[in-house]
């Protein structure tokens, strides 16, 4: 039988307690990567790494530090682009300020730099809860691109006020600039967050998930029991921050090579994220995934049916797309508030006892 | 006194005429918020979508016509006339004619749109918050943003997304009067758009007239006491689905004169739906379940972001309009989270 646990005999904790307890999982899981590694590297062009890959990698990151936050911590936030121009204009200092240091080390430190930022705007939510802190990150998101917009400073005194991207390279091949081959984007990328994901991962099924989950399911009980509300939340801003960080760092340097922050940052940054996470699953690293597998691909894809296809003006086109995307959302919250993610474990329990039901 | 009392006495006076305008807003948002505690942030494009709708009924538009034009392709975009000139008195009408010839060119369409309005709410009812009922407030506020979404893309659908203006008739430009008399008294003509002057009178008519309804009549009753206690109202026999489509058509009413004030002072476009989120620091400075708190909110926000902007603004670059509603907010919220006029917050496990 192709999905079982049966003959599958876990021999120690740590294999009872691994991420895919079922054989066929974990050579799906090893076959994508290898995939991932191994074979699209080769094959990919400038149009699939722009349009599709490097978006969907970058958007993986930002939706799984929202979903750390928002999914598993519980404090929803609408500040994702501010502080995706934080992880930016970071990247952006640091590389014009220290060239010859490697730029992943920049990249990284971008996001450190965000999740201080994040931890600011986080303390709030210590006091104020639900909609109300919500809102309260909006204050985060306006100000954040103000400040980006009119201190000079932050853009370098660059006469347009955009910040543009030096060439930076990573063992001889540009990474970043208007140089870098697509495969070199895509692979800069997919490390990043493949080991990004994989400690997401392993931080949400840890205690320090579980603390954030105590919070999120109720959190005066989770701090009745010992969960430390100060920390658990301010820790949840400061990883969901560094990831977000780094995802806008990447989106700034590797993805769109030069950046004007409020159309780039602004606020439908912030709900594209969110909405990502909540069609793709709340409280999941898949659901993250396919959220923004789910959302890069559909503009892509009406694109090229309603404007390459029937023909159709480009506006026509996106105002069919908000129309879908919104209607998605709230089918989503109706029919299956965990998103995607729910169904995919769905199909997986079905197919587990397929083809005996019962 | 010296002119810059003045001027910042002007800016503050503009201030309080802009805050109206967020009031209106948030009027809405705490119509909606006290009978189903839903926080709905679909507000702000609901006032596009009622104001999108009035310039279509009253230019005549073809509704859907791009995209008729774009799946037949025809070319249509405007009826022979529009409900304006429909109504309209021939060339030698006399002046009473004219003048009920221009009213009804006006009313029509209005209250049209206000019965646009109310199917628009019974369908939000009945496709989407039905189907949600008892659900985390959380996932109704996410609802209504993807509510938000789809309310965009068809009124864009519907009307198309060049920006429109809007005219019924309301004065606009500074009021000359106004400008007279305080130059003569205190030798500093203020100046005070007249539109604004009309909003704060339509601002104060719509909160009598809301608060009288909702003391006085038969349905206002209802809607306190769905407010009050849902399942205590349902038990005593008020239908809870009727009064909630009552609420949402009254929120859909406050979003069309929002939506015309809005429209009349800037132009019918897309930045109008963004007025939502000038109203949600509003809601969190007045309490999201008082009426009089959307207003005090309201006025406090207006005042606060153009004198901020006139005293600090020069300071640190300009632009601060953009943030500064939302940190006072949260700076506010951090020593009052129930907001000036709410409800206090009691939390049990």
């Amino acid at each position: 039988m192709l999905y079982r646990e049966a003959g599958d005999f876990k021999t120690s904790y740590a294999s009872d307690s691994q991420t895919f307890p079922i054989r066929f999982d974990r050579w799906r899981y090893w076959a994508v990567v290898a995939v991932a590694f191994g074979v699209i590297p080769f094959v990919i062009d400038d149009y699939w790494a722009n349009a599709v890959a490097v978006p969907f990698l970058i958007y993986a990151i930002a939706a799984i530090g929202l979903n750390i936050l928002t999914g598993y911590c519980g404090q929803v936030s609408l500040g994702t682009g501010g502080f995706m121009a934080v992880g930016a204009y970071a990247c952006y200092k640091l590389m014009t300020a220290f060239p010859e240091v490697s730029v992943l080390i920049h990249v990284l430190l971008a996001g450190g730099v965000t999740a201080l930022v994040g931890v600011l705007f986080g303390l709030p939510s210590l006091r104020i809860k639900g909609f109300y802190l919500a809102v309260a990150t909006l204050a985060a998101q306006f100000f954040l691109v103000w400040l980006f917009n009119k201190v000079p400073w932050f853009y370098n005194y660059s006469a347009s006020g955009q910040i543009t991207v030096p060439e930076r390279t990573i063992l001889g091949v540009a990474v970043t600039g208007a140089n870098t081959p697509a495969w070199a984007k895509y692979l800069f990328c997919l490390v990043l967050l493949f080991v990004l994901a994989w400690v997401a991962r392993n931080l949400t099924r840890g205690s320090v998930g579980r603390k954030w989950m105590a919070i999120r399911d109720m959190d005066i009980a989770a701090e009745i029991i010992g969960v430390n509300p100060l920390t658990t939340k301010l820790s949840a801003f400061a990883v969901s921050s560094f990831y977000i960080g780094i995802a806008g760092a990447l989106f700034f340097a590797v993805y769109l090579g030069a950046v004007e922050v409020g159309e780039a940052f602004g606020i439908q940054k912030s709900f594209v994220v969110l909405f990502m996470i909540i069609i793709g699953g709340l409280g999941s690293i898949f659901g993250s995934f396919a959220g923004a597998a789910f959302l890069v691909l559909l503009p892509v894809l009406l694109k090229n049916v309603l404007v390459g296809q029937l023909g159709w003006a480009t506006d026509l086109a996106a105002h069919v797309e908000l129309m879908i995307v919104g209607g998605l959302i709230v089918a989503f919250l109706i029919y299956e508030p965990h998103g995607i993610a729910q169904l995919w474990k769905l199909a997986k329990e079905k197919l587990r006892l397929w083809p005996f039901p019962h | 006194m010296p002119d810059t009392v003045f001027f910042a006495l002007e800016v503050m006076l503009n201030g309080l005429m802009a805050g109206v305008m967020y009031a209106l807003v948030a009027l809405g948002f705490v119509l909606i918020y006290k009978a189903s505690g839903i926080f709905n942030y679909a507000q702000g494009v609901m006032a596009l979508f009622a104001a999108l709708t009035l310039v279509g009924l009253l230019d005549g538009q073809v509704p859907f016509s791009h995209l008729i034009n774009a799946i037949f392709g025809t070319d249509v975009h405007h009826f022979p006339s529009g409900l304006r000139d429909l109504f309209a008195a021939g060339e030698g009408a006399s002046g009473f004619t004219a003048m009920l010839g221009r009213i009804l060119g006006i009313l029509i369409p209005v209250l049209l749109t206000a019965a646009v309005m109310v199917v628009l709410a019974w369908a939000v009812q009945k496709l989407v918050f039905r189907h949600l009922v008892g659900q985390a407030p959380i996932i109704l506020f996410m609802a209504t943003i993807g509510l938000a979404y789809f309310l965009e893309g068809f009124g864009d659908l519907m009307w198309g997304s060049d920006i429109k203006a809007l005219d019924v008739g309301l004065p606009k430009g500074i009021n000359e009067t106004l400008e007279r008399v305080t130059n003569e008294a205190f030798g500093y003509g203020f100046f005070i758009d007249n539109l604004d002057i009309v909003a704060a009178i339509v601002a104060a008519i719509l909160v009598v007239t809301l608060t009288l309804y909702s003391q006085y009549s038969r349905q206002g009753r209802a809607l306190r006491a769905v407010a009050d206690d849902h399942q205590a109202a349902l038990s005593v026999g008020i239908s809870l689905n009727y009064i909630w489509v009552l609420v949402w058509s009254i929120a859909g009413i406050v979003a069309l004169v929002a939506g015309i004030m809005w429209g009349s002072k800037s132009g019918v476009q897309f930045s109008l739906s963004l007025i939502a989120l000038k109203a949600l620091p509003v809601l969190m400075l007045g309490g999201f379940t008082s009426i009089p708190g959307a207003i005090v909110g309201g006025l406090i926000i207006g005042m606060g972001e153009k004198l901020f902007e006139f005293f600090i603004g020069p300071l640190v670059g300009g632009a601060t309009e953009n943030w500064f509603a939302y940190v006072l907010a949260l700076v506010f919220l951090v020593f009052r989270p129930q907001g000036l006029f709410g409800e206090r917050i009691i939390e049990r496990v």
